[in-house]
């Protein structure tokens, strides 16, 4: 056991601390973090919401965009039927590679050598 | 229909999973193996068993269904049923797996510190998994008296026996495997046949899939009537019909208008416009928002994020099930725009449901290969009931063993199976009228009315309560109740009140949140004073270990 304590992890452990025992330093730090991931995960919603949920209402403002036809496909049912899968899944790949990024963020915060 | 491939391509899918059940049986000891599956499978296995487990008897039949009825209209079901996944990966999926919870009622007492909540939680967690199993079975009893001829009781009683028994025997452990080979034989299942679907509507040149006069029959068919119908036919003609009449059509005749179940060819083709009808853009964005909410709160899907080793494999599981739901749901519009060139019958009776598994033959005819994929179709659809069934079964019982029965031992979770899988059994037998699709659909409403502000709001804000959830769980949740009450047993209603309560997500689900955020600020004194703790716990990188 001390063995574990005493490696590679005692270089953060006043923040460690800090954060554990929730005072102020620490809480802070936690803030900033939960803020970060909220603010990414209602970003890439905002990606969605524009990206899918203004396909009713663009299709219903202008109709002659629903008559278009791509490779003898309407234009509505590609969108719907084959576009949106891929897009759902590129916003997914992108958040799960940002959010990651925000939490090396936070480690390499937290365990920066203490000056 | 005369085809000897199908039971027994039924009777091997059954035996099967109650054979990879008995497989697992071995290895499931303790009751963590039960629940939770000890934590120990791989972000793979568990995407693929997520999928397999989520695509259902509404995904699997219902879609192809509403397409060849609706048309383009209600892509949005299957668009938001993948979408469920990004809300869920955005919102929840890593925090909750951090949070340690094994199930929601779980999570309510971990964040809030509540009894009286959990005990709320724990009656929508069942409500809304007897919501959803219910037409699971009826699926399963409709499906095999499409394709065998047999009694509505039999295919719903089989079903439910077969999964009560492998959930109690097998627990989750058991389940996990099952359900992965049943996401890939769904995938398969459907993907196969599309396959020859595509090249036959090529060596028959193509046929128009909305000829500007409206759905012809390419051959001679005859429908028999089981309900009093009006129908019109393209000339202007209006005929009703009595039951049991038999109306013989030709190939080339046109496909007679049902009041109430055929939809032109123009509307069928392009989306609703809102000029002329705002309810229909108001319904579509309610299904939007029930679907892109709804999925974190299915009891089924969340209990599987606790198989996850830490919250970023949560995340990418998460993503992978994204993708593989994703590949599933471009197979369904195939089914429901060539059920428009070859199985129009389905326009008349409105059956539409049936036509996955009635296109195969239907298109290819009645050789080997189309009877071999008419057998295929069938068993990815009874995997469809088995899977999805076994999953809210397990979510299920493992609620009502812990938090009903107040045991945690093996032989309480049997106990809690059997009665939570003979609840819906009796339901099912006795409620026959319903519309599958429908029904799932109300269950994602009351769950994106009830869970989902609790999860988002209890991940992401400090100033949520335990009074505040429960009112809002109360208010929206039980708003979406009444909804679904007032559809499945109601009086019929039109004009604005009929999509109100058809559709309600659109009005819970801002209640919803409403009253969760305003009740707990007003009793903001009862925010828990370990907040703080539970927040580091949440969202710190698990790579810290604190």
């Amino acid at each position: 056991m001390l063995a574990d304590v005493s490696g590679r992890d005692n270089r953060g452990d006043r923040t460690r601390a800090e954060l554990a025992q929730q005072t102020r330093v620490g809480e802070a730090l936690v803030r900033g973090l939960v803020r970060a991931q909220l603010a990414l995960a209602l970003r890439l919603s905002l990606v969605v919401v524009i990206g899918l949920g203004g396909l009713p209402w663009l299709f219903a403002i202008a109709p002659s965009v629903s008559r278009v036809t791509v490779l003898g496909v309407k234009l509505p049912w590609l969108l719907l039927g084959v576009a949106s899968f891929p897009f759902l899944i590129g916003v997914g790949w992108a958040y799960v590679r940002l959010a990651e990024r925000n939490e090396q963020d936070f480690t390499d915060l937290v365990q920066r050598p203490e000056r | 229909m005369e085809n000897g491939l199908v039971v027994p391509a039924i009777v091997a899918v059954t035996l099967l999973t109650v054979g990879i059940g008995f497989y697992g049986l071995r290895l499931a000891r303790t009751t963590s193996d039960f629940l939770v599956a000890s934590r120990a499978i791989s972000p793979t296995w568990n995407a693929a068993a997520i999928g397999g487990e989520y695509l259902s008897a509404a995904s699997f039949l219902g879609v192809a269904g509403l397409i060849l009825k609706y048309g383009v209209d209600v892509l949005w079901y299957p668009v938001g049923f993948a979408a469920g996944y990004l809300a869920l990966l955005l919102f929840v999926a890593a925090p909750l797996r951090r949070s340690g919870a094994f199930t929601l009622p779980d999570f309510c007492e971990l964040r809030l510190g509540s009894r009286r909540l959990r005990i709320l939680a724990t009656a929508f967690v069942i409500f809304i998994g007897w919501l959803y199993l219910v037409p699971q079975l009826q699926g399963a009893g409709l499906t095999l008296a499409t394709v065998t001829g047999s009694a509505y009781p039999v295919g719903a009683v089989l079903v439910a026996v077969v999964v009560t028994a492998n959930v109690a025997l097998g627990g989750m452990r058991a389940i996990t495997f099952v359900q992965a080979f049943q996401y890939w034989l769904k995938l398969t299942a459907l993907a196969v046949p599309a396959i020859f679907l595509a090249l036959q509507w090529q060596a028959d040149a193509r046929p128009a899939v909305a000829p500007p006069d409206g759905p012809l029959f390419r051959t001679a068919t005859s429908v028999v009537v089981e309900h009093p119908a009006n129908l019109t036919f393209p000339d202007g003609e209006i005929r009703a019909v009595r039951p049991g009449e038999t109306i013989s059509f030709d190939a080339g005749d046109p496909v007679p208008e049902v009041a109430g179940v055929t939809i032109d060819g123009t509307d069928w083709l392009l989306p609703s416009t809102a000029g002329t009808d705002d309810r229909g853009l108001f319904a579509t964005y309610s299904l939007i928002l029930a679907t892109f909410l709804g999925t974190m709160g299915l009891p089924h899907v969340l209990v599987r994020f606790y198989t996850n080793p830490d919250g970023a494999a949560a995340r990418r599981t998460t993503l992978v099930v994204l993708a593989l739901v994703g590949l599933f749901y471009l197979l369904p519009t195939i089914y429901g725009v060539l059920g428009r060139i070859y199985t129009p019958q389905l326009l008349v009776t409105g059956q539409t449901d049936a036509v996955v598994v009635l296109l195969p033959e239907a298109a290819l005819g009645d050789g080997t290969t189309g009877r071999l994929l008419a057998a295929l179709v069938a068993a990815g659809a009874f995997a469809a009931f088995l899977s999805t069934s076994s999953g809210l079964l397990t979510s299920v019982a493992g609620v009502i063993s812990t938090d009903v029965l107040g045991r945690g031992s093996v032989r309480g979770f049997r106990l809690a199976t059997v009665i939570a899988g003979t609840v819906p059994a009796i339901l099912a037998l006795n409620v026959s009228g319903l519309d599958v699709s429908q029904v799932v659909g109300l269950a994602f409403a009351v769950a994106a009315s009830s869970f989902c502000p609790l999860l988002v709001l209890g991940i992401w804000w400090r100033g949520l309560t335990d009074l505040g959830a429960a009112a809002g769980v109360l208010v929206g949740g039980g708003a979406a109740i009444a909804a679904v009450l007032v559809t499945v047993v109601g009086p019929p209603l039109s004009g604005w009140p009929a999509t109100l309560v058809a559709q309600p997500a659109a009005w819970t689900v801002p209640l919803a949140f409403t009253v969760t955020v305003l009740v707990s600020a007003a009793t903001r004194r009862r925010v828990p004073a370990d907040v703080g703790a539970t927040m580091l716990r949440l969202h710190a990188p698990d790579t810290l270990r604190l």
